[in-house]
């Protein structure tokens, strides 16, 4: 019962407020992160589940700490192929990332020029794809990059070119599918900054002399910066631990760590060695996520 | 009565008066439409140099498409606009030798005051020393030292207002075009800024175009005035042409107070007309060739030319009786509304001047009065 202009109507206490999301973080991430954990630091064993040592209650806690080692993270480093998948991961993230970006920002900024009644239109044609299930517009993809599909088809009819294209299962599918895949995470972010620009601003840089191109590099991209940086994340962050795409549009020789861990995982059941290499992905991703963060802040400051 | 005192400005400044002065800026025939609406329309106008010229008029009379064709933020449908003799029709905003004071002041958010103002001088290849020097001066001019490293979002709105004319002007561009210049800043500090806005236009001589709203503004800062209805100029002239001598009712109405007796020419005598109005017959002196008598006219009286008496005057001047409707004390001058006697029962505005802080004789709701005025008081409006 309200009694007083001084009292709360409600006794929401702040804490409540504030610990809700992390009770949340620590439930679905914190703790599951521990488990993988776990698991990276145990040995496989023919058991269920395949690893071992088990949790055999507090009495012999010690010794199962002790059984606990870094096998899984040395295996990681004294094989190359795990660095190699990385590293291909990080290229093939980097590229698609950079493409999507060359055709986003162009894409959004046209959108954001367009006339105001316009862009409601405009943006629900952007996000239209997501209405159709991502694996069915990976397929449609196999359809048409496969040798005698669409595009090659296509192609031929329009005389380009005589022996068909061998898209399907190379790295070039892999960069196509992804940049089609994550191009809306790039125009959101990238046309929410731009339709926010306030075009005084261009006129002002007009009037003081600045030419089309001078306004552009420093009025435009500046002021589209947290647009870009939210899309670039946005974009790599899902790309590098990809593996529908991979799996479904790449060949033998792209090698992606998400392929890499799905194979471990399920091919070879070694779930410490699949765990060690999804922690050392994450610790790759969250690197340039703390760092950006960093950034934002010293940017809003 | 004692109405011929000091009030009446004597300027030196009038290159418009003399034929042989030369124009910097001149919009001939201009005409501007978007789709159906004509936001200017065949104004011709002609800017001196050293000028500080008003555009005043309502929201969408079109001054600040004119001003926009003049950055060259628009291009004009027709005519021309010349610059020191120049066309500037195909020429782009950013080679046109102007510089334009933008109403939200459009300061780079994302650049230092420092930047901001140096931003038109990089554009021009300068020098790094003389960028620095310049915008050092500017900093200087707008009484800004020291705030060379803030970010827009650091300054209050005054500071804005300083660094986007210390921005536009370091260029040093031949006319300074100013978008409703004090719209954003409150009260106190619109007056303070506008008679820095003066003294800086003297000092630099440079041409002023200034489209405000605002007619006190324009008043207080303008060397001319050019007052603007539905895409064309109604009249031009400086205030106290503006004020005193409006060319038609809708100028006599948009600047300032004015009280307006509807009637017809009783008689025309050489300069002295009558007019037969609802509130009585009224003489104004003014000379105005081919009046004749049965024509419909009207006499406009500015509310301080008029005088508040208890008893009936005599004189030559003009008369007439009603009651005290309304009383409102602004402190320097009273505004008195009186509903003259008769059918139409019209109500005039008074402005009594407050000179003494009290008075023997004070006015009250209801009272019987006299109002008096000169015959040169008033203003013919024909039509």
């Amino acid at each position: 019962m309200r009694t007083g202009t001084g009292t709360r109507s409600w006794p929401a206490p702040r804490w409540l407020v504030v610990a809700l999301p992390y009770a949340w973080l620590l439930a679905f991430f914190l703790l599951p992160f521990l488990i993988v954990l776990r698991i990276a630091l145990s040995d496989t064993a023919r058991a269920l589940p395949p690893y071992a040592p088990h949790w055999t209650g507090w009495a012999e806690a010690w010794s199962f700490l002790q059984a606990l080692d870094l096998e899984s993270f040395a295996t990681l480093v004294g094989d190359s192929l795990y660095l190699d998948a990385y590293l291909s991961s990080l290229r093939i993230a980097a590229t698609a990332t950079l493409i999507a970006l060359l055709i986003a920002f162009p894409l959004a900024y046209a959108m954001a020029s367009a006339p105001r009644r316009w862009q409601p239109a405009l943006l629900i044609l952007v996000i239209l794809p997501f209405w159709t299930s991502f694996l069915i517009r990976v397929y449609a993809w196999m359809a048409i990059l496969r040798p005698e599909g669409v595009l090659d088809a296509l192609l031929r009819g329009l005389g380009l070119i005589e022996e068909p294209l061998a898209l399907m299962n190379t790295e070039t599918a892999v960069l196509i599918g992804m940049v089609y895949s994550y191009l809306p995470f790039m125009v959101l972010p990238i046309y929410t900054s731009l339709e926010r620009l306030d075009r005084s601003l261009l006129e002002a840089a007009a009037d003081l002399g600045a030419t089309p191109v001078r306004r552009f590099v420093s009025i435009v991209i500046p002021l589209a910066r947290p647009g870009i940086y939210a899309g670039c994340f946005l974009v790599f962050v899902p790309a590098i631990g990809e593996f529908v795409i991979p799996d479904l549009l790449g060949g033998p020789e792209t090698l992606m760590i998400g392929k890499v861990l799905w194979t471990e995982f399920f091919s070879n059941r070694d779930w410490p060695l699949a765990s060690a290499v999804a922690i050392l992905l994450l610790l790759i991703l969250a690197v340039p996520l703390l760092a950006y963060q960093r950034f934002a802040r010293k940017e809003a400051a | 009565m004692g109405r011929k005192s000091l009030g009446n400005i004597r300027r030196s400044f009038a290159p418009w008066a003399d034929p042989a002065a030369i124009p910097q800026v001149r919009f001939e025939s201009v005409t501007k439409r978007f789709g159906d609406i004509t936001a200017v329309s065949d104004l011709t106008l002609s800017l001196y140099p050293g000028e500080f010229h008003a555009l005043l008029g309502p929201s969408g009379c079109g001054k600040t498409t004119l001003m926009r064709m003049l950055a060259g933020f628009e291009a004009p449908d027709s005519g021309r606009i010349l610059l020191d003799g120049q066309d500037l029709a195909g020429i782009p905003p950013h080679l046109r030798p102007t510089n334009m004071m933008f109403q939200s002041y459009a300061l780079f958010p994302h650049m230092s005051v420092f930047d901001n103002i140096a931003f038109g001088l990089r554009q021009g290849g300068l020098a790094r020393e003389a960028i620095a020097a310049r915008v050092a001066e500017m900093l200087a001019l707008v009484k800004l030292d020291g705030f060379a490293g803030r970010r827009p979002d650091q300054l209050s709105g005054g500071q804005k207002q300083r660094v986007a004319l210390a921005r536009a002007l370091a260029r040093q561009p031949k006319v300074l075009l100013l978008d409703e210049p004090l719209g954003a800043l409150d009260k106190k500090l619109r007056e303070e800024t506008q008679y820095e806005l003066m003294d800086l236009q003297a000092e630099l001589g440079l041409t002023f175009l200034m489209v405000t709203h605002d007619q006190d503004e324009a008043m207080a800062m303008a060397d001319r005035i050019s007052v603007m209805e539905r895409g064309r100029i109604a009249q031009v002239g400086a205030p106290e042409e503006i004020y005193e001598m409006p060319a038609n009712r809708y100028v006599a109405e948009f600047v300032g107070d004015i009280n307006i007796f509807e009637g017809i020419v009783a008689s025309v005598e050489g300069e002295v007309i009558r007019i037969d109005s609802p509130a009585g017959l009224m003489v104004l002196d003014d000379p105005s060739p081919g009046l004749a008598p049965g024509q419909k006219a009207s006499l406009a009286l500015r509310p301080e030319k008029i005088d508040i008496l208890t008893v009936e005057p005599d004189g030559p001047g003009n008369k007439a009786a009603g009651e005290i409707w309304d009383i409102g004390y602004l402190g320097d001058f009273t505004m008195v509304q009186v509903k003259l006697d008769g059918e139409a029962g019209q109500l005039v505005k008074v402005a009594l001047p407050n000179r003494s802080r009290k008075t023997e004789t004070p006015i009250a709701w209801d009272d019987r009065v006299w109002l008096s005025w000169d015959v040169e008081a008033g203003i013919l409006l024909r039509g």
